[in-house]
């Protein structure tokens, strides 16, 4: 059995400020195996943005990896220099970004910005590159690729732009994509043509994916497993229908049931009463525990790591053993 | 279902159209030989909401739902149409609206980050509302009176939205989006309305927090009878908090029908591709068609009707013939091949 292809252990980001260290994201532990596509879901401010960011490599200053280990095909890339990351960014991980626009340069042809990821990633002269161009953008169901290369990003509408990031984003021929929120900012008839695309031509290139966002829809669709974040911690994690249909966290049963569902009727949604903690405050013990319905005297106490629970694994005390949690 | 007016009707909206002039400046006009153009945001909107009920609007950018939001506040005059507020006519004499019409509608933005002033107290935006009404003229109008009056009212406000009171002393940035949010609810419940038009009001937020406010304004509906015009892309949200139903594209309504009839049995296309589109969390086997195609553009809008192109069903006719809104089987429908049998 192959090992995985991405393992990220008890990874730690802090951000350094004139007040204080701020933890942005504590004790992240999760692996991906090659050609899987793993969710990873969350509220705003959860950290799943952040985690991708590390990852690749383009955390923002003042933030940090100050602790744990990212591997990637079992080379350790946390602590790589600056240019030597850059080489396996595009090149073993691609990225994909929220906003089609700003990922694209509004200055050069989207021709020119392919040929360019090409030739830096791969052996090829300009003529194969930009074959391998027109080649990638008609995978992508771009018409009439040819003459678009020679196109300006402006010229491109939204759905378009994406597919030209995706496009991007293989170019270098990744073992792992890390696609934060690929398709929030499009319109939701565009989103599934998006998400189908992403999910085919993954598979056809044997990439594995990370894929971040908020929407839990894109997420069952999708993904084989899936990741919940709260408050810059992994709660639960676990194959994608275990996750939805029998949550074992309440923070994960709470954000299933204020989801509007399509096939049933409820007067109101359930909700999670008050909000995420900032990260100058994050409640000791389980972060969740000031919302949570069920909390009992453990969680205020002590931080639960993930532990079993039926057919996931969560970090919550509800699900330890009975010892463990007298201990 | 028609747009006739009767009892229960609180907005009735009538030929409803919007064009905005988009052309060049006119030394560019002269000197390129371009023409003037303009964009039909709105073209032939009708429908009617009764009283204590909501209707949605869907769609997705650019379809002008956000466009017949605005005409119906009054934040822009209709090209063409009108709308009818409780028996009377929204325009008023001189097309100034009439401020006890104005007092009766508000309206709650999408981005609870932009529409709340940051130099503002809770207490100054919540209590805006009842200042530019003179709301407060009734009252005794020496100062500490009248003041502490307001105060009340916008304690009471803040408590009605699931703030406290005393939240009033903070400024806006102190406050989580889905807060912000409330403090825009509660001013617009200010004047005491009766009809809320709300623009994407949760879009910008998360789905717990999406929860939360979708159950006061539930709340809030019961509580008052408040009507609610609901405009939104998202169609698992839309179904939850609507009684009827209206799908935009490009500018017109293309159906209109109840909640439980447009979900259970969409009869236009464009409906049936949007349905089609949404991922849905208990779904996750199901198969489903990606939508084709993208909206075109508004400035040139294809002949016909204009989802024509993304059709599966367009026939000849559809390419020249724009078809209208007719009622079929209690919904209504813009599109050929439903009104001929074919789908």
């Amino acid at each position: 059995m192959p090992g995985p292809l991405l393992e990220v252990k008890n990874l730690r980001v802090e951000f350094a400020g004139r007040r204080g260290t701020l933890t942005a994201l504590d004790d992240i532990s999760f692996e991906i195996a090659p050609g899987e596509i793993l969710g990873v879901v969350g509220e705003s401010g959860a950290g799943k943005s952040l985690t991708g960011a590390a990852i690749i490599g383009l955390l923002d200053p003042p933030g940090r990896v100050v602790g744990g280990e990212i591997r990637f095909d079992g080379r350790r890339i946390d602590n790589l220099p600056y240019e030597e990351m850059r080489r396996v960014r595009g090149r073993s991980i691609g990225a994909i970004f929220q906003d089609p626009l700003t990922s694209l340069d509004p200055l050069y042809t989207v021709g020119r910005q392919l040929v360019e990821t090409i030739r830096t990633h791969l052996p090829l002269s300009a003529a194969d590159a930009r074959r391998r161009a027109v080649q990638l953008l008609q995978e992508t169901g771009i018409p009439a690729a040819e003459e678009r290369l020679e196109q300006y990003p402006h010229q491109f509408s939204g759905g378009m732009r994406q597919r030209v990031v995706i496009a991007l984003a293989l170019a270098g021929e990744p073992k792992l994509i890390v696609a934060d929120e690929p398709t929030t900012a499009l319109d939701v008839s565009i989103q599934a043509q998006i998400i189908a695309l992403l999910r085919r031509l993954c598979k056809d290139h044997g990439a594995a994916v990370m894929l971040i966002t908020h929407d839990m829809g894109v997420i069952a669709e999708t993904c084989d497993r899936v990741a919940v974040m709260y408050a810059g911690r992994i709660v639960e994690v676990g194959p994608v229908a275990a996750v939805i249909h029998s949550p074992a966290h309440p923070y994960t049963v709470g954000l299933m049931g204020s989801i509007p569902a399509m096939d049933e009727d409820r007067a109101r949604l359930l909700q999670i009463d008050g909000a995420m903690p900032r990260l100058n405050a994050i409640p000791a013990g389980c972060a969740f525990n000031p919302r949570c319905p069920r909390a009992f005297a453990p969680c205020t106490q002590r931080r639960p790591d993930l532990m079993a629970a039926g057919s996931t694994r969560a970090a919550c005390w509800l699900h330890a053993p009975a010892m463990q949690v007298a201990a | 279902m028609s747009a006739t007016s009767s009892a229960a009707a609180l907005v009735e909206v009538e030929g409803l159209a919007k064009t905005f002039d988009v052309s060049a400046p006119w030394l560019n006009r002269v000197a390129e030989r371009k023409p003037r153009q303009f964009v039909h945001a709105v073209d032939d909107v009708a429908f009617t909401i009764d009283r204590g009920t909501t209707l949605a609007l869907v769609g997705e950018s650019g379809c002008g739902k956000s466009t017949v939001a605005r005409l119906l506040v009054g934040l822009y005059a209709p090209t063409r149409g009108r709308v009818v507020f409780d028996g009377i006519d929204a325009a008023g004499p001189g097309g100034k609206r009439p401020d006890a019409i104005r007092r009766r509608m508000q309206m709650i933005f999408q981005d609870p980050y932009a529409s709340l002033n940051p130099r503002w107290k809770v207490q100054n935006i919540v209590a805006e509302p009842l200042r530019e009404h003179g709301l407060g003229a009734s009252m005794p109008t020496s100062g500490t009176e009248a003041r502490s009056r307001i105060a009340a009212r916008v304690g009471e406000l803040l408590a009605s939205v699931g703030l406290a009171a005393a939240d009033a002393e903070k400024y806006p940035h102190q406050f989580s989006g889905g807060q912000r949010q409330r403090i825009s609810i509660a001013r617009a419940l200010a004047t005491q309305p009766e009809f809320l038009v709300c623009d994407e009001p949760t879009s910008a937020l998360d789905v717990s927090v999406q929860a939360q406010v979708l159950n006061i304004m539930k709340d809030l509906q019961t509580q008052h009878g408040l009507t609610y015009l609901f405009i939104s892309h998202n169609l698992a949200v839309v179904r939850h908090v609507s009684d009827q139903v209206g799908v935009m594209y490009l500018g017109r309504i293309v159906e209109l029908a109840g909640k439980a009839q447009l979900f259970a049995r969409p009869r236009h296309p464009y409906t049936r591709m949007l349905l089609d589109a949404i991922p849905d969390i208990h779904m996750s086997g199901r198969a489903r068609t990606p939508a084709q195609g993208e909206v075109p553009n508004p400035l040139s809008p294809p002949t016909g009707c204009t989802f024509n192109p993304r059709c599966p069903h367009a026939n000849e006719r559809c390419r020249v013939e724009r078809p209208a809104l007719l009622d079929d089987d209690g919904t209504r429908v813009a599109c050929h091949a439903v009104e001929e049998g074919r789908i």
